[in-house]
């Protein structure tokens, strides 16, 4: 923290992510799981909980859960409950939700979040993983349902979620967003969760307190609720600390309540304290048979799960002629990482493919906003466009001015240079004659070359390169310069 | 005419004395004669069951009769779903509600070709003993309208002793078949938790309910029994067991058969003496024919009626959560906001019986009572499925009252819900172990049936069926009939 105020405090915060889990159909319903459809439509009388209706659990959603256990390293527990929480609420039919209470899926983990380069990761401890289906949604405002009515909208009702709880191991809004980047990475990586906050399939929760620098008691914490993009986090959690600062500051205490993040105003407020929180009465479900997992499955789970990004960077660290930092960011996603490895085979160097991904492709990404799953560029392009400037038959600086269309686009890099006239300009006879303007216009550097200040030359060749707008064969340029300043020839 | 059976029917159809068609028009007729008096329906399915018979006697012409059951007219309880049809679990908050699928149970009574003509009367949601707490009044019983047919698939006890129908379905979580079935002279099987499949039954206390029948003979229940059985994927707690046969079981020899007779049940205390000593008699009977009774004990069979009283609340508060007026059935007018239109709507569409089990369920799930209730209740069921586990290594069933006394009259306890819940005092147990029981006629006292109880050991419903058929032989003079009610 900055602000002095707060300097006298450690920040403790724990954090719950809901990350919804990449099923075809709901958690104990036939329903599909679908984005975007009109209301009321992916439910099954199972959703509404009509009379008569039974869960049956969803196989599927075990295995992702299993999934997320064992890259985190929790230890999965061969024996879980599923448990009735209760609470009315119109977006909750059954009048409770299937959670897991007592006996989660899988507990006792932990999650490395990496730090600026050098710096040993931040490793975060995670209490426990369960799964729980999500509520429906309640739509309020009055723009659409007319003045004070409430409508229901149930697609989400049933939806498979995985609550992943942290211990209170975070120490400011800057490490629970690197937690949360982390977490991110990692369930996209086991093809657990598409974690797109945008779409609510995965979203936060923050326990947050304050206590005195050396204290080792908790302070009295609150729940901030829904947080629903990084940058609400952020803000969030330092407006909330703030708040508790200010109290503490004026000796007064913080009282254990629930808060929600107005982005407008910048503030929390007190959604509802504990002394009027729900009793949510929670007992084993009996419509359902405890959850067994065998070994066997877990192992079985386990020989499935692709390689993790910590293995993955150390692997490219050590395969690979990259630095620690480059390693990182390109295991930071899965489908980064693929990229790269099949840019890499198709074209050989991984230095030069590292270069040209991080700093040309993904910032053509970034400039139109785009994840690299959504690219049109190809990693067998990629390799092409890199050849065909090894080979001398455009230059870097034509090339790159190609990527951000290739991205977008997609496209045959050879067909785009010879469409737009890119190809690298490798007539002698032209190049010796810039060679030679570029040499009687800047005599005093051709001296110092000559002198023995050899990086002239680089100075030297950026002039020629300008004089022919990019498109001269670098190393040609180079042998030119070079036997001139040399002096085998005279001239 | 005659109050017939599942195999006399059959014989009628068999023989071309009767078509479906005959059937069923003679159990709906006598289903509205006797309304009056038995109120043994919530509704009848008439235009359905017409067509459903029609089709059975299509079938019957071609020569694909598909099962025992094909063209036999049923009930089921009112707590059972059909698709396209109302169920309302004899409550107002219910009224109107049609269900957009079938029980498994309707869809198995449908392959096997039976004919649905109607819901029988129920106390509301299954709660109660007397059929007294119902929307549309209490139902009586058959042997003597002033007494009730018990609950609460006391309709369709009634319905089945008054020879509407040979085969009822009903619902069990704490005795409600096996209880009207001896209050109305009829044999009630309520089978091993997971035997039946509970998908499309309208919960009570969902680790307790169990579909079972109601008929007038073992055999009859042997047959509908098989029909319905069964794994089904749609319920998790159902048992991915092969159904035997039942009917090939019904061997009538019981030499050698180990009866256990739990002394706890045996004590003269809260029971009729009369009661005993017909149950007694029963259980003689069984043995000159060759069966040994062997003293079993059930050490804390004494818990069941307070454990079963918290277990079955706790889930019915939770079950009955989604009866909110958001989404179907009824929804209070008027009501200021989202507390006021629960409250009204559940105050007016809820009777009081199911308000005081809803009231007492969540205080037993409650913070800081959950230890001491839930918890304890569910330790102690374990201590019972331990009780029935040690009495089965030594014994083939089990042998009580079904009830600690006959059928009470229409009235008498509905202001004592103590006493009310006392009476299940025999049957509970039961429930809690996940075992199966069966009630079967031993006799008349003052007037009206006493029903002998068979607790098996689990899956083991074929033994019941056999000991109950074979007891039917050996004492036929307890298959009978009630005077006419009409």
């Amino acid at each position: 923290m900055s602000d002095p105020s707060q300097s006298r405090y450690e920040v403790v915060i724990g954090l719950e992510v809901h990350a919804q889990l990449r099923t075809e159909s709901k958690l104990f319903s036939p329903a599909p799981v679908r984005y975007g459809e009109p209301p009321n439509h992916s439910v099954h009388p199972i959703c509404l909980a009509l009379p008569g209706v039974l869960p049956v659990l969803n196989a599927r959603a075990v295995e992702l859960a299993i999934r997320a256990a064992l890259a985190t390293h929790c230890s999965v527990h061969e024996q879980s409950v599923f448990a009735r929480k209760n609470y009315f609420y119109p977006d909750l039919p059954k009048g409770y939700q299937i959670s897991q209470y007592e006996d989660p899926i899988a507990t006792g983990g932990w999650l490395d979040v990496p730090q600026e380069e050098g710096a040993a990761p931040h490793r975060v401890r995670l209490t426990r993983i369960h799964m729980e289906e999500d509520a429906g949604k309640s739509i309020h405002d009055p723009a659409i349902v007319g003045s004070d009515a409430t409508w229901v909208d149930l697609n989400r009702a049933g939806v498979p979620l995985l609550e992943i709880v942290s211990e209170p191991d975070i120490r400011s809004p800057a490490e629970a967003v690197a937690y949360l980047r982390t977490l991110r990475s990692v369930l996209r990586y086991i093809e657990v969760c598409d974690a797109d906050m945008e779409r609510g399939n995965f979203r936060c929760d923050a326990n947050v307190s304050l206590r005195r620098q050396g204290e080792t008691r908790l302070g009295t914490r609150t729940e901030l609720k829904n947080l629903n993009s990084f940058r609400f986090v952020e803000a969030a959690l330092e407006a909330e600390i703030e708040r508790q600062a200010g109290l503490l500051d004026e000796g007064r205490a913080v009282e254990q309540a629930t808060m929600a993040f107005d982005p407008a105003t910048g503030r929390t407020r007190v959604l509802r304290l504990k002394e009027d929180a729900d009793d949510y009465r929670y007992f084993p479900d009996p419509d359902l048979v405890p959850l067994v997992v065998s070994a066997e499955q877990i192992e079985r789970v386990r020989q499935s799960l692709p390689e993790l990004a910590d293995a993955k960077c150390a692997r490219f660290e050590r395969e690979y002629p990259l630095s620690a930092h480059d390693a990182r960011q390109l295991t930071e996603s899965r489908v980064l990482a693929d990229f790269f490895e099949a840019a890499v085979a198709g074209h050989g160097d991984a230095k030069s493919v590292a270069n040209w991904i991080l700093r040309d492709v993904l910032r053509a990404l970034k400039e139109q906003d785009l994840e690299i799953e959504a690219a049109a560029l190809t990693p067998e392009a990629l390799a092409k466009l890199l050849r065909l400037v090894d080979e001398g038959k455009t230059t870097a600086k034509s090339a790159r001015a190609l990527v951000p269309e290739l991205v977008l686009r997609g496209g045959d890099p050879e067909a785009m240079v010879r469409e737009r006239g890119l190809e690298a300009v490798s007539d002698t006879g032209l190049l010796e004659r810039t060679v030679d303007e570029v040499i009687a216009a800047h005599g005093p550097d051709v001296r110092r070359y000559r002198s023995g200040e050899k990086k002239v030359m680089n100075f030297l060749m950026g002039r020629v390169m300008q004089r022919t707008q990019g498109k001269a064969d670098p190393s040609a340029v180079r042998e030119i310069l070079r036997s001139r300043l040399e002096g085998d020839d005279p001239r | 005419m005659a109050k017939a059976t599942v195999a006399a029917l059959r014989a009628a159809l068999d023989a071309g004395q009767q078509s479906a068609r005959d059937l069923t028009e003679a159990a709906l007729a006598r289903a509205k004669s006797t309304q009056s008096s038995l109120r043994a329906f919530i509704r009848l399915r008439e235009e359905g069951a017409r067509a459903d018979a029609a089709a059975a006697d299509a079938r019957r012409e071609a020569g694909c009769v598909r099962s025992a059951l094909d063209g036999i007219p049923v009930a089921i309880k009112d707590n059972i779903a059909m698709r396209d049809e109302v169920v309302t679990c004899a409550s107002p908050i219910l009224e109107g509600y049609v269900s957009p699928f079938s029980a498994t149970v309707v869809e198995k009574l449908g392959a096997a070709g039976a004919v649905v003509i109607g819901s029988t009367n129920m106390d509301e949601f299954a709660m109660g003993s007397s059929t007294e707490h119902s929307a549309i009044g209490p139902s009586a019983n058959p042997w003597n309208r002033k007494c009730t047919p018990g609950g609460s698939s006391g309709g369709s006890a009634a319905a089945v002793a008054a020879g509407i129908v040979p085969v009822a379905l009903g619902s069990d979580t704490g005795g409600s078949i096996r209880q009207p079935a001896s209050f109305c002279g009829v044999v009630g099987v309520k089978p091993t938790y997971g035997r039946v499949s509970r998908w499309g039954l309208v919960a009570f206390a969902s680790s307790l309910d169990q579909i079972g029948v109601l008929t007038r003979t073992a055999a009859d229940a042997a047959a509908a029994l098989e029909v319905i059985a069964g794994h089904d994927e749609r319920d998790s707690t159902s048992v991915p067991q092969p159904v035997p046969r039942y009917t090939d079981a019904l061997t009538q020899d019981v030499s050698g058969l180990v009866v256990g007779l739990p002394e706890e049940y045996f004590v003269e205390e809260g029971v009729d003496p009369e009661v005993l000593a017909s149950v007694r008699e029963a259980v003689g009977e069984l043995e000159r024919a060759g069966a040994r009774l062997r003293p079993v004990s059930l050490p804390h069979a004494r818990y069941a009626v307070a454990t079963y009283y918290l277990i079955a609340t706790a889930e019915a508060s939770s079950n009955l959560a989604r009866y909110d007026g958001v989404r179907y059935g009824h929804r209070a007018a008027g009501a200021h906001g989202l507390s006021d239109l629960y409250r009204r709507t559940r105050s007016e569409g809820f009777g009081a019986e199911v308000k005081r089990r809803i009231v007492l369920g969540t205080y037993v799930l409650s913070a800081g009572y959950y230890d001491a209730y839930y918890r304890k209740a569910q330790q102690v069921r374990t201590l019972l499925r331990g009780d029935f586990e040690r009495a089965f290594a030594g014994c083939d069933v089990l042998a009580t009252p079904t009830t600690p006394e006959v059928a009470f009259a229409l009235g008498e306890k509905t202001d004592d819900p103590l006493r009310m819940y006392l009476s299940d005092v025999y049957t509970v147990s039961a429930n809690l172990a996940g075992v199966p029981a069966i009630s079967v006629p031993c006799g008349l006292v003052r007037g009206m049936p006493v029903g002998l109880q068979l607790i098996g050991a689990p899956l083991d419903e074929a033994t019941l069926l056999r000991t109950a058929d074979a007891f039917e032989r050996l004492a036929p003079q307890h298959v009978c009939e009630p005077p006419d009610p009409t």
